[in-house]
């Protein structure tokens, strides 16, 4: 079973509020000073979900793919100390100006020159932009099919079987490799790296390719959508604080107080 | 061209309050980019055709296929394909909802055009034709507005309950235009096996009007029975942040936050929520948020209307007496 996990990094979600900050001209977050950048939550489960497949199929290869500039290779080779076998990183200053369209076209690009693929796997979305539609993408573009936010999977031969959230339960699909599916937390905690397997993921070099390499350039990949503006909300900072004689009697007043603003 | 065409979900043979949202959003739009308002409503019925009618739309399509009857993504993605080869729209609103932000995102991909997901604002500009969205990013910490360019269809995915739904009385003289789709059941690449319904005790949260929330300042999963008591009191559900479920005190179900539930209740009674924009990012759109909470720096008093600092274990017993006392009076 040969499986493509694409994944991202993101400045850390825990990054304490005071740490955010944006640089509202060049539309840009700047990285808090001394915090690591992380494998996005949602890609993580995506790992998990990779190896938890070619364990039960006996064999097979997990290639994990990302794209971007500034990879610090600690944070990006915990995928191969979780068990992962090969990464290829699509590290281009290009990849800046790209859209989510553009973003598709290339990690498109990427999975057929890795080419053998019998299942994508991807994060629902990712931490950051949140734009959720990455791998629905990929999936249209490569004319694959696409099961969102599986729980559970079993695999025989070309055979996928999944289990995907709804709202109130889940539906059970049926259909063929090459597949794509996204995951999130539901699908189950990521295992944590071994020693053993961080000795093995030093030793491994990520292959690189510009988008050159995946034979796309400028005019292809033409934002159809601008950022023009990013800013930090300003929050109403007005909180009206209420307090007792003593904790009783503050509950007592809290609610005296909602029912006062007609909340409750 | 040159409609905005809303994606229309229907739930218990009613149009979804947040097909009544797009059409809000969508009158809007439709006065500032002087473009007409349209809706598809697959396998519409009168009553779903009245309903949307009285919901503001110019013209209404409905377009028929028996296997839309289960709700599959890839079933209503074909459907909608096939409408937009007819229709062909400027702009396609949809609801961010399982649903929804599926066939929207994929549509786009389709059509060779462009996408902007969960939206909270939209606004277009009628000399410029341009359209531009507003969304939260970086988990509620930032917000980012996006132009649309070149003239493709538009794809907006819009959050639920961002847009008032508007009063059903706007009695329009609407067009309605049946257009003939097939579903080639050979081309669906997914065969649906099952569907499984779980039943959810009590009040959904994501429909829940108040929510009582719990987080590592609890202690342990035995406080949380507190806080059914309050929820139960206020017909109410509860939810709790990501540490709560890490630990493994509530299941992943309760979880609200960035890698949990998006929830927008009238009133969120947060209880030892410190409010990491992890957790905010889930419920900044709620109504009226209150935090009891020891620590006076929490950063969820930035976010709370009313804010209590001290001892839960004190505080919230009175509260939750009085609170019952006021509701039963």
């Amino acid at each position: 079973m040969n499986i493509i996990v694409c994944v991202k990094q993101v400045i850390d979600p825990d990054t304490p509020i005071s740490a955010f900050v944006v640089d509202e001209i060049q539309k840009k977050v700047i990285p808090a000073q001394g915090i690591s950048p992380v494998i996005n939550g949602y890609c993580e489960n995506a790992v998990e979900a990779a190896l938890q497949i070619k364990e039960a199929s006996g064999g097979g290869t997990i290639t994990v793919l990302s794209l971007g500039t500034k990879f610090v290779m600690d944070v990006m080779k915990k995928p191969l100390s979780m068990g992962a076998d090969n990464m290829v990183l699509i590290q281009d200053e290009l990849t800046l100006n790209l859209d989510s369209f553009g973003i598709v076209k290339a990690l498109a690009a990427a999975i057929n020159k890795i080419g053998t693929a019998d299942m994508v796997i991807c994060g629902q979305q990712a931490s950051d932009w949140d734009n959720a539609h990455i791998p629905l993408g990929i999936s249209e573009t490569l004319q694959i099919p696409c099961i969102t936010s599986v729980l559970k999977i079993h695999m025989s031969d070309h055979k996928v079987r999944a289990h995907s959230a709804l709202p109130d339960g889940y539906q059970v699909f049926e259909t063929q490799t090459p597949a794509l599916i996204t995951v999130n937390n539901l699908y189950g905690e990521p295992r944590y790296p071994t020693l053993r397997g961080i000795m093995q993921a030093s030793r491994k070099t990520p292959e690189i390719w510009s988008l050159s390499d995946l034979g796309l350039s400028g005019s292809d990949l033409e934002p159809s959508i601008e950022l023009t503006e990013l800013s930090i909300p300003i929050s109403s900072g007005n909180c009206e604080m209420i307090k007792g004689e003593n904790d009783v009697d503050t509950g007592r007043l809290l609610a005296l107080k909602l029912r006062e603003e007609k909340i409750i | 061209m040159s409609e905005i065409l809303v994606f229309s979900e229907v739930k218990q043979n009613k149009l979804d309050s947040s097909t009544g949202e797009l059409l809000s959003a969508g009158q809007k739009l439709s006065k500032e980019l002087n473009i007409p308002l349209s809706i598809i409503i697959f396998n519409a019925t009168d009553s779903l055709k009245d309903e949307a009618r009285q919901w503001g739309a110019d013209n209404i399509y409905t377009a028929n296929d028996q296997l839309l009857e289960s709700s599959i993504d890839e079933v209503y993605l074909e459907a909608l394909q096939q409408v937009c080869a007819f229709v062909n729209p400027s702009v396609i609103l949809a609801a961010k909802t399982s649903l929804g932000r599926n066939v929207a995102a994929r549509i786009a991909y389709r059509l060779n055009s462009s996408v902007a997901q969960d939206c909270i604002d939209i606004s277009g500009d009628e000399k410029t034709g341009k359209i531009t969205v507003t969304r939260p990013v970086y988990g509620g910490n930032a917000r980012a507005k996006f132009t649309f360019n070149g003239t493709a269809t538009k794809v907006a995915i819009l959050r639920v309950k961002s847009f008032e739904c508007p009063e059903q009385n706007i009695s329009k003289v609407s067009e309605v235009h049946q257009i003939n789709i097939k579903i080639d059941k050979s081309k669906l690449k997914l065969n649906l096996v099952d569907t499984v319904k779980q039943e959810s005790k009590g009040i959904k949260l994501e429909e829940a009007s108040v929510i009582v929330g719990g987080g590592r300042g609890l202690g342990g999963p035995e406080p949380f029975k507190h806080l059914e008591e309050l929820a139960k009191i206020l017909n109410g559900a509860v939810g709790a942040s990501r540490a709560v479920c890490d630990a493994g005190w509530l299941d992943h179900s309760y979880q609200i936050g960035l890698t949990g539930k998006t929830v927008t209740p009238e009133l969120y009674i947060t209880i030892g929520i410190s409010g990491a924009s992890q957790h905010m990012a889930g419920c900044s759109s709620s109504k009226n948020i209150v935090a009891i909470n020891k620590d006076e720096d929490a950063n969820i008093f930035k976010a709370a209307n009313f804010g209590v600092i001290g001892d839960w274990e004190t505080i919230l017993p009175s509260f939750t007496k009085t609170i019952r006392e006021l509701i039963d009076s």
